[in-house]
């Protein structure tokens, strides 16, 4: 095995355990927003497609390149921004600050 | 900039985006902070993909300018354009992208080191044979999933004969290819073989499994995508693909978990599907035992802060546990995020006319607070949440609609008429007059059992945590 295998696999295991550690106990409301922004973090591998479309040396690997990099641009793009959307909703009330204003009477 | 700075730059930049995914991950699991948290991954995204342009591999930026510019344009627009109620199918979308991509850079190694003539490891080959099998039927999957939930594909599960059988030879054929390329080697037609063979079995075991079901399976496919994304990672020794990918497996695994517990749809039941049919032969057997929602008070409270109109049903659970004092705790706690909270008073409520109106005067609760059934009932209609304490007959529906209903015919609060509908109760005994209640049972209702008083402090506490 080689150490940069050794490496990865470490890394794996750990990150599993911090994956599983960092949701805690997440409330129902929550669980479509937070699995739409885990599949916008997976869309990481976007990475890889930036690598093989950069070096690509063939017209196959050219081809292959650019679709996947195409698609996962979409994933992570397309997987924030509609993450972003959906928790518009817990976007913060302004508390009512005693009467409503209209109430108040007239300023002058 | 040299090869070292090179190198140290992107891999400060790809510690950086990790932990920015880790703490964006935390952040997320609780309604105040999600939206930074949200924005806090995208930041660690960007900052990783900006890095990865310092790679020294990376000879020619105009085909990843190209597929950057397409693939961001259909995602920003089609995100931005996509109806709320249409989400999960964006979801499926997005993660069938992210799954094709996975197995084509899977793909793409394999084929370039071959082109070359250089050998890949057992473990490295491995791994990217697991990738390219599981980011295609993570890729299929979700398209079939897209498919059933925009209602292109029928939503219900579509069964063949022998289906176990089939599923299983093709799961033994992406085993067979595996292994033929970790140990002899990957070939051009060993590589395509193992993709297209994973693209069949992603459709055939999606295909047989419910609409219902479908946001469970949409979350265990999003797993799969991380995992296929992490053994990516592997094969081109990138370390914030592994930790990215498998922050996302492990997450989404444990996510998939509490949906399936959320919807009380066991997990087994989603994995293997076609049990769809189950259901028809349950209401044969007893009406009595009819799936009620729970939820827990943690729930509860939160969809209640985010609420702009709550009402408060209070019933003669909620006068035996002297609970008045901690229901007005409860709504000026709500009061105080901005939800404007009413109670809507029966008739008979707490047993006596008016027993209700003295009980809560005595907590003072102010009286324009408390509405009669004739000024309530339009109200539900634009309620978002309908708090039922310890009131039974006088939400039960059958009043209105049940001909053969003992208190069919009663005036009653329209509690069902709400959005949701929440509802403390001790157990599930029926009320005072002695008849199930068929709110309880719908789907826009959930349960919190327990003792009403015991109920409210709790969800005052955890509305105070939010």
């Amino acid at each position: 095995m080689s150490r940069e295998l050794v490496l990865g696999i470490y890394v794996l295991i750990l990150a599993a355990f911090v994956g599983f550690e960092v949701i805690g106990r997440v409330p129902a409301v929550l669980h479509t927003p937070l699995m739409s922004a885990t599949n916008a973090i997976h869309g990481i591998v976007m990475l890889g497609a930036m690598l093989v479309a950069g070096s690509a040396d063939t017209p196959l690997l050219r081809g292959i390149g650019i679709l996947a990099v195409a698609l996962g641009a979409a994933n992570v793009f397309g997987g924030f921004v509609v993450t972003d959307r959906m928790l518009e909703m817990f976007r913060k009330k302004e508390p009512p600050a005693g009467r409503p204003e209209s109430e108040r009477g007239d300023p002058r | 900039m040299n090869g070292d700075s090179r190198f140290t730059v992107i891999s400060l930049a790809y510690i950086i985006a990790a932990l920015l995914f880790v703490f964006g991950l935390r952040r997320l699991s609780s309604p105040r902070t999600a939206r930074s948290g949200n924005r806090l991954a995208a930041a660690g995204m960007l900052i990783a993909l900006a890095a990865t342009l310092l790679d020294r591999s990376i000879l020619s930026f105009w085909e990843i300018g190209i597929g950057t510019v397409i693939g961001a344009g259909v995602g920003i627009y089609s995100a931005r354009r996509v109806q709320m109620t249409a989400m999960p199918q964006m979801v499926a979308l997005f993660n069938g992208a992210g799954g094709a991509t996975a197995a084509l850079v899977s793909i793409a190694e394999f084929l370039r080191a071959t082109g070359h003539g250089e050998a890949i490891g057992a473990g490295p080959a491995v791994s990217g044979a697991l990738g390219i099998a599981i980011g295609a039927i993570s890729f299929t999957g979700s398209l079939v999933a897209f498919g059933k939930l925009q209602e292109i594909l029928p939503g219900r599960p579509l069964l063949f004969p022998g289906r176990h059988v089939v599923n299983a030879l093709l799961a033994l054929g992406v085993i067979a290819l595996g292994g033929a390329i970790a140990i002899h080697g990957a070939t051009p037609t060993t590589v395509w073989a193992l993709f297209g063979v994973a693209l069949l079995l992603g459709i055939l075991v999606v295909m047989p499994i419910g609409g219902g079901d479908m946001p469970v399976m949409i979350s265990v496919l999003n797993s799969l995508t991380g995992v296929a994304a992490a053994l990516t990672g592997i094969v081109l020794a990138n370390q914030v693909l592994v930790v990215a990918g498998m922050l996302v497996g492990a997450s989404g695994t444990l996510l998939t978990l509490l949906m399936s517990r959320a919807m009380n749809r066991p997990i087994s039941n989603v994995m293997f599907g076609g049990f769809g049919a189950a259901p028809t032969a349950a209401a044969a057997g007893s009406a009595v035992a009819r799936p009620v929602r729970q939820t827990s008070a943690e729930d509860a409270a939160v969809a209640m802060a985010f609420a702009n109109r709550v009402i408060v049903i209070p019933g003669y659970g909620l006068a035996v546990a002297e609970a008045q004092r901690q229901i007005k705790e409860l709504s000026s706690e709500l009061e105080r995020r901005g939800v404007d909270v009413k109670y809507a008073i029966h008739p008979v409520a707490g047993r006596m006319p008016g027993h209700m109106n003295v009980l809560l005067a005595e907590a003072d609760i102010p009286y324009d607070q408390l509405l009669d059934m004739e000024q309530v009932n339009p109200e539900f209609d634009h309620t978002d949440i309908a708090l039922v304490v310890g009131a039974n007959d006088v939400v039960n529906p059958a009043a209105r609609t049940d001909r053969g209903s003992p208190i069919y015919g009663m005036p009653i609060l329209d509690a069902d008429h709400a959005k949701n509908v929440i509802v403390l109760k001790r157990s599930m005994n029926p009320g005072f007059a002695g008849i199930d209640n068929a709110l309880f049972y719908e789907p826009n209702t959930q349960m919190l059992f327990g003792d009403a008083k015991k109920s409210l402090v709790q969800l005052t506490d955890a509305l105070k945590a939010v």
